[in-house]
């Protein structure tokens, strides 16, 4: 196995989306390489649910393409689903059904049959410390447990990128740290690819790429480091507001030509 | 981009994943209904209800002569009973209806859509889920009308499984159609003023259409050009061990078209969800 002759986990070029008038994506790309941990970071309205959808062909790309593991979204759909694990922003999760009949069913619709995908549910439910509640409805759980399944339900067919829409949201400290925690060893550890969407600046970590949304557009990729040195910033959240005030700045001077 | 597959690409699905994801759907919608236990007593209150006070009230006024499959004079019962029987099911179609609007609303709606089976596949097996539910509901009201006289011949329960299955399919075609269209929850009552009542009324539920010819013409047309008329009467016949054929060939066509119009209403180049404003954020 070459290691320079695997394909990027995502790849998104030139992605442009707009809702009638309202312009959510603007040339928009951007890239992951496998094992990556990446913060999409982005006020409300950036355009990062947008983003999300295309990925996961909840309506198509019109213009650039999306790529998962060098499958095409819209050509190769069946493929590049399948390697995606996704937490969506809303919870998705049957509030009158066990946890563990969640999980199976999520299994089902990826072919998974019942009995391995109880098998997979209950390890993946040991590891974040739910074991015990596999039996519970959902409607039972906290928040940041219905999370931690959520992410267990992400991860119950063996994906290797790992979308999360603001998965911390309305959640405590306690556990927001732990899914930011459960989340960077998967990547660590598993070798999976994350995209973790966020307007929370403090869930970057010190080793993830960050990709600056802003109004639809990319402001800024790369390395944490990197973003923080190009905007003459001291610290990420400084680059943060250079970057998207400076943009605001040009205001209205809008549509096309950004910045490569 | 490489057409060569990367080392980890799973194994394609294959038909035995296609049967297990079916399974899995019809297997939550039933853990759903059976948890709803209201729900069911709904489903099945409201036809008996027609059948015990509407129907007993209207035998008197109603005199229904010999009109086929029947070859005797029937009491108004018998003759409202497959009407009431499809009016189940088309409550049950936009129950479902109302539930993908639901679902679609709280997110759920997302997990099946980023399923990697096609996406048309995923919608059938949604309807056959909501179909089989509404197959229980309709066995378990006959056998209540069986002991309020309404008994058609035993082969009939047995005829009529494929007459639901197809009238099931139209009308919750027809429900995931509209739940394309409705954009959100509230306007559900909307549904029932204006899909379900005008449906269920201008057909030949309550009363044979000779008689309505009799009322006025123009309600007759609207009777023969309402589909429901025709599930209402693949049913009747089958009941009664027999096809209408018109009927089925109503039935059949209608639900095909409902059905590609509602998967290209979810399809994600054609959907109607792509120029809905999209999700916020």
């Amino acid at each position: 196995m070459l290691e320079g002759s695997e394909p990027l986990a995502l790849k998104i070029g030139m992605v442009s989306h707009a809702f009638g008038e309202r312009k959510a994506l603007d040339n928009v790309s951007c890239a992951i390489a496998p094992s990556r941990h990446c913060v999409l970071l982005g006020l409300n309205g950036a355009g990062k649910t947008t983003l999300f959808s295309l990925i996961t062909r909840l309506y198509d790309n019109t213009s650039g393409a999306i790529e998962v593991f060098g499958h095409d979204v819209r050509r190769q759909p069946q493929l590049a689903l399948r390697q995606l694990g996704v937490v969506f922003q809303q919870r998705t999760l049957d509030l009158d059904l066990s946890v563990l009949q969640n999980l199976i069913y999520h299994g089902a619709l990826h072919g998974i049959p019942p009995a391995r995908a109880k098998r997979r549910a209950e390890e993946e439910l040991e590891r974040l410390g739910l074991a015990a509640r596999a039996g519970e409805r959902v409607r039972k759980l906290s928040g940041g447990q219905m999370r931690r399944v959520e992410i267990a339900r992400a991860l119950l067919h063996r994906p290797r990128l790992l979308l999360l829409d603001e998965p911390t949201v309305g959640l405590d400290i306690d556990s927001r740290q732990s899914i930011l925690d459960h989340v960077r060893q998967l990547c660590r550890d598993q070798g999976l690819a994350v995209l973790w969407a966020t307007h929370l600046i403090d869930e970057v970590q010190p080793q993830s790429q960050v990709i600056v949304l802003h109004r639809g557009r990319v402001l800024a990729e790369g390395p944490r480091e990197r973003v923080v040195a190009e905007a003459g910033a001291g610290d990420i959240r400084e680059a943060f507001s250079r970057l998207t005030r400076a943009d605001d700045a040009k205001g209205g001077a809008k549509d096309g030509d950004r910045a490569a | 981009m490489s057409e060569a597959a990367p080392v980890r690409d799973p194994r394609p699905l294959g038909p035995a994943a296609y049967l297990l994801c079916l399974r899995g759907i019809v297997w939550r919608e039933a853990l759903r209904f059976l948890q709803q236990h209201a729900r069911f007593v709904a489903a099945l209150v409201r036809p008996l209800i027609w059948l015990f006070v509407f129907a007993a009230g209207f035998r008197a006024v109603l005199g229904v002569s010999i009109v086929p499959p029947y070859e005797t004079y029937i009491l108004y019962e018998v003759y409202i009973a497959p009407g009431l029987v499809a009016m189940v099911q088309l409550f049950n179609g936009m129950q479902s209806s109302l539930s993908m609007v639901y679902d679609r609303e709280m997110g759920t709606m997302r997990t099946l859509l980023i399923s990697p089976f096609p996406r048309g596949f995923l919608l059938i097996s949604k309807l056959l889920a909501g179909v089989a539910i509404s197959l229980l509901q309709v066995y378990v009201f006959l056998a209540i009308a069986w002991f309020w006289d309404v008994r058609p011949p035993l082969i009939g329960y047995a005829a009529v499984l494929p007459a639901l299955v197809l009238s099931g399919l139209m009308l919750g075609a027809l429900g995931m159609l509209l739940s394309s269209m409705i954009k959100q929850l509230e306007n559900f009552a909307g549904v029932m003023n204006f899909v379900i009542f005008p449906m269920f009324f201008a057909s030949s539920a309550l009363y044979p259409l000779w008689r309505m010819n009799e009322a006025s013409p123009l309600l007759y047309k609207i009777c023969v050009l309402n589909p429901f008329t025709y599930a209402v009467e693949l049913i009747r016949f089958a009941l009664y061990g027999q096809i209408s054929w018109p009927a089925l060939a109503v039935v059949a066509g209608c639900g095909a078209v409902f059905l590609i119009a509602a998967i290209m209403a979810y399809s994600p180049s054609k959907g109607l969800i792509a120029r809905r404003g999209g999700p916020g954020g």
